[in-house]
């Protein structure tokens, strides 16, 4: 009885607010287009909700950051450039609508997202159909090209070989022995794929790597543990590559300091954590733990300690850290307002032209430069993980690595080859000399 | 002396390269002259040091490491204060003035070679010596050549324990002397065995001492030893090879058997955690049959409680810190189990015997409590520390237990069985107990059935705060912690029988020990999917759990 009239009471004034819902948004929209004729709209593509949130949010923020700067210096070609931020939720399909929302609705220029690689194979046919540009931040498998795409995060030969090299070189302890640990998706399962067939090449024994998945967000990692310890008990150095990603990585590092698996002993080498990661925990058992990336804070510019002080400044919070996907945005966004300059027009089919060949600084005292398969140059460093959370440099490569998008130790890939210059292909078979994959 | 001197000769193992073997070679030369000539040993002794000093000023790790062998070789008193500060990165340097220094805990700087305070302001381009895992290793096996004397036994276990690990072949000398000196049979074991494995590895001792040292190793009988055993040099000899590998295969029983022990230690540690989070949905959906779809962010409220518990105590009074879970245990069921009456008073009331609604209501409400959190404390994990008693492990036979898990499984029988008492003992649990089986007339003996029902919301709803306490101990403290619970919890409360706390309790824990078992076998993935196939198989069987309900109460 209360029930009905409690709904009943509320159903009228419920239409009220509908109704003044409806004329605000219709009252938007229509304000809109008008504004939309002296700005340049920036897409951004990040989830702000649900799993991916821990990574993607700070990528929104640091690309408004950049956006403000850019208008404080003026805008791009005399406009002012405006943000639109949608969050596509942690959730694969949702990414696909509001990239065409963007793209056809907004109407935006360019559009800076996605983190994980499912949610970027869900946009592509997006891109694709309405002829837009991506700028993809994030460290990823490799095996792709795409005319739309434009990949500012490390592929596998500018992270994980450089890594592998490193722990078999003196320097690193001259590992014989490999444990290849990953979360259950399509990036670890690729990249250890392409680990495996270089560490064979190199004269690596089947008996001597391992290879381990997990499923997302893995918490009880007591067994997986034991057994990375078992299996460094053969009297060889040994070494865990981990592929872990996201969540998942707080409790294999807590149970790596609890069993007490030393750096000195069995060191891991990270490539999804961060000092983004490594923020929510108690880093000193994990002293000398290493990761492998393109940038870390601790580095010394001074292009890094102007990024890092506009970062706190914008955040208001001086405690925020910066890791390699915010540098992957800030070369990615910098390329995009150059190119734009050089060709004096937003309309995408003349920036993706435009862009192979652009050159904008990063920020450890390089100068990255977009390439014909749509990768960038990089330096590669490799860090171990210091008391504080941050990471010391302990060798890095002689120059920048140019991204290579197709593997040559996978049987499928090694024939191909992605030039959106001169071959207008992103997967070009060097033997059949046609466009469109192996055989 | 010269024993000392004898026994810091730099590990060759380390590989600085010749100049540094040579130099230190040099170095233990005039270090032996100096002393047979019983000249003044100290000013040998700065010269050696501060020339091997120098090394540290290059910024490069090659040098670094010939410098920590130097300053080995050196037989200095300093020697183990300047690796000691290099390990801790309290050793800096001035590239400019090619001076080196060690800071102290508060900050102050002393020369590193004299041990005397600096007169006057630091240098402008201080900064300290930069080590890798390789020279942590090199450090660590330093120190162990260094403190096998040491006074602390702790100290000398962990110098036996090292040189155990670098089979560094000058140690061999002071070896002896610590063994036959040494009093506490612990630290005795740790030396014989680390003295084994200097032998095995050493080219010039004999087959005897050998297989006698394969013995000692055999006895430690632990991973490591079955390290040693496997890499034993390529010239080893036959007799040796074959005692060795004999070895090898009594230790690989050994560790099967204590594998088997461990798994089944693993087994109950994560039944002890899904009991933890299922206990709470025993309650709300065994004994109150609501599809409670947010129990698990009541979970993720009490870990925030114990951040914020803990954060308060970080500012205010971090003496506190190892209490603060004892703190955040009544707060976060205080917290979570308010939050769970209103949910049951403004939502769920009106939802009873509407299954499919309650279902969807409360997914809703779990992405709201998710959402809610992420907009106050952030989307990034948040830091909750683990108090010391609850940090590190310890070896209980050949497995080693860590104390978090330990106390988890503790804990989790604690709880179980204040539950227990609470439905058995008290007249809440009377009416709730009464409630439960037969409304109507639980109502018309003059209960408010009402008024139960929201305590026992609550109360399902708390206990899962206070399991958000623990797990915080183990897991992210993030918006998400409670999605990764809710369906072993759901998975838990069916297996074992719904309304049936003694189903909960042995569901969990056979869940949690099959899933261990067959971790090792089929991975952490297949694993999990082979248990959720076996729980349907089993459902089939039996749809209404191990340890069903039966009379009338089912029906009602």
């Amino acid at each position: 009885m209360l029930k009905t009239t409690h709904a009943a009471a509320q159903r009228p004034r419920a239409g009220r607010w509908l109704a003044a819902a409806a004329g605000l948004a219709l009252g938007l929209s229509a304000a809109l287009p008008a504004r939309a004729q002296d700005t340049i709209k920036v897409g951004i593509l990040h989830s702000l909700s649900g799993t991916m949130a821990i990574s993607e949010t700070t990528l929104k923020d640091v690309m408004l950051m950049l956006i403000e700067e850019q208008n404080k210096k003026g805008g791009v070609l005399g406009k002012k450039l405006e943000a639109v931020v949608v969050d596509p939720a942690s959730n694969w399909p949702l990414f696909a609508e509001k990239a065409r929302e963007l793209i056809s609705k907004d109407k935006v220029a360019v559009v800076f997202g996605c983190w994980t690689s499912v949610s970027r194979k869900s946009v592509l046919p997006v891109f694709k159909e309405l002829d837009s540009i991506l700028f993809y931040p994030v460290q990823y498998e490799g095996e792709e090209s795409e005319r739309n795409v434009f990949y500012t995060g490390a592929a596998p030969n500018q992270q994980a070989i450089p890594a592998v090299d490193y722990l078999m070189s003196a320097d690193g302890g001259s590992v014989k022995r490999w444990v290849l640990e990953g979360t259950d998706y399509v990036y670890p399962r690729t990249t250890n794929k392409i680990l495996e067939a270089y560490l064979k090449q190199k004269g690596v024994k089947d008996e001597d790597i391992m290879i381990n998945y997990t499923p997302f967000g893995f918490a009880d990692w007591q067994t997986e543990v034991s057994k990375i310890k078992a299996f460094g008990a053969a009297g060889k150095k040994t070494a865990v590559v981990s592929t872990i990603n996201g969540d998942a990585n707080v409790p294999f590092y807590k149970e790596l300091g609890n069993q007490g698996l030393k750096a000195t002993d069995v060191p891991v080498v990270a490539f999804s954590v961060g000092e983004e990661e490594l923020a929510g925990l108690d880093t000193k058992p994990l002293l000398g733990h290493l990761a492998a990336w393109n940038y870390f804070e601790s580095i010394k510019d001074t292009k890094n300690a102007t990024f890092i002080k506009d970062w706190h400044e914008f955040i208001k919070n001086p405690k925020r850290t910066t890791n390699d996907p915010m540098e992957a945005h800030y070369i990615g966004f910098n390329m995009w307002v150059k190119a734009v300059e050089k060709v004096n027009s937003t309309d995408p089919d003349k920036v993706i032209d435009a862009l192979p060949g652009i050159e904008a600084p990063n920020l450890t005292g390089g100068v990255s430069k977009m390439l014909p398969n749509h990768h960038i140059t990089k330096p590669v460093f490799i860090g171990e993980i210091r008391p504080d959370g941050q990471f010391d440099v302990v060798w890095k490569t002689k120059g920048l690595v140019p991204g290579a998008a197709w593997s040559p130790y996978l049987e499928g890939s090694k024939d191909l080859e992605a030039d959106w210059v001169t071959l207008k292909c992103g997967n070009f078979n060097k033997v059949t000399q046609k466009c469109g994959g192996a055989g | 002396m010269s024993a000392r001197g004898d026994g810091a000769v730099p590990p060759p193992r380390i590989g600085a390269g010749n100049l540094a073997m040579r130099y230190s070679r040099a170095c233990l030369v005039a270090l032996l002259l100096a002393a047979s000539f019983a000249l003044g040993c100290t000013s040998a002794y700065a010269a050696g040091l501060d020339e091997a000093l120098a090394h540290f000023t290059a910024d490069d790790f090659s040098e670094t490491s010939a410098g920590i062998s130097a300053v080995a070789a050196s037989g200095d008193p300093r020697a183990e204060t300047i690796i000691r500060a290099l390990q801790d990165g309290r050793l800096m340097y001035s590239a400019e003035s090619k001076a080196v220094y060690i800071k102290d805990e508060s900050g102050k700087l002393t020369n590193a070679a004299s041990g005397e305070p600096i007169p006057g302001d630091a240098p402008a381009d201080l900064d300290n010596v930069r080590i890798n895992n390789r020279l942590r290793g090199a450090i660590e096996a330093a120190l162990g050549g260094m403190t096998l004397l040491a006074s602390d036994p702790a100290r000398r276990f962990e110098a036996a324990q090292a040189v155990f690990k670098s089979r560094d072949a000058s140690a061999l000398p002071t070896l002896e002397t610590a063994l036959a000196k040494e009093q506490d049979p612990q630290v005795k074991q740790a030396l014989a065995e680390a003295r084994a494995a200097v032998i095995l590895s050493d080219d010039k001792a004999s087959d005897d001492d050998k297989i006698a040292a394969v013995d000692i190793v055999r006895q430690r009988g632990d991973q490591e030893a079955l390290g040693l055993l496997s890499s034993l040099p390529a010239n080893t000899s036959a007799p040796v090879a074959k005692a060795a590998a004999a070895a090898i295969g009594a230790i690989k029983n050994r560790l099967a058997l204590w594998e088997a022990v461990q798994n089944a230690w693993y087994g109950i540690s994560l039944g002890s955690v899904l009991l933890l989070a299922a206990i709470g949905l025993a309650i709300t959906f065994g004994v109150m049959g609501v599809i409670n779809m947010a129990h698990g962010e009541m979970v993720m409220l009490g870990a925030y409680v114990t951040f914020v518990v803990q954060d308060a105590i970080r500012t205010r009074n971090p003496g506190l810190f190892d209490y603060s879970l004892a703190i955040a245990l009544p707060l976060s069921f205080l917290v979570a189990g308010c939050v769970g009456i209103l949910i049951e008073r403004f939502i769920i009331r009106f939802l009873y015997g509407r299954p499919l609604e309650t279902l969807l209501a409360t997914w809703g409400l779990s992405l709201i409590l998710q959402q809610a959190v992420r907009t106050g404390f952030g989307p990034n994990n948040r830091e909750v520390g683990n108090p010391s008693w609850m940090s590190g492990a310890f070896d209980a036979g050949g497995i080693t237990i860590t104390y978090n898990r330990l106390w988890i499984i503790c804990f989790a029988l604690a709880v179980f069985i204040a539950l227990l008492a609470l439905l058995r003992f008290t007249r809440f649990g009377l009416e709730m107990r009464a409630v439960t089986q037969n409304r109507p007339m639980a109502a018309s003996m003059g209960i408010r059935t009402g008024r139960i029902d929201a305590l026992t919301f609550g109360l399902g709803s708390g206990i899962a705060g206070m399991a958000g306490v623990a797990l915080s101990q183990i897991d992210n403290v993030s918006p998400n912690l409670g999605q990764g619970y809710i369906i072993d919890s759901f998975m838990v409360v069916v297996f074992g029988g719904v309304g049936n706390l003694w189903g909960t309790f042995v569901g969990s824990f056979v869940l949690g020990i099959a899933n261990k078992f067959l971790e090792p076998y089929a991975g952490a993935v297949l694993g999990k999917i082979a248990i959720l196939v076996l729980i349907i198989l089993f459902i089939q069987k039996r749809p209404r759990g191990m340890f069903a309900l039966k009379g009338r109460a089912v029906e009602a």
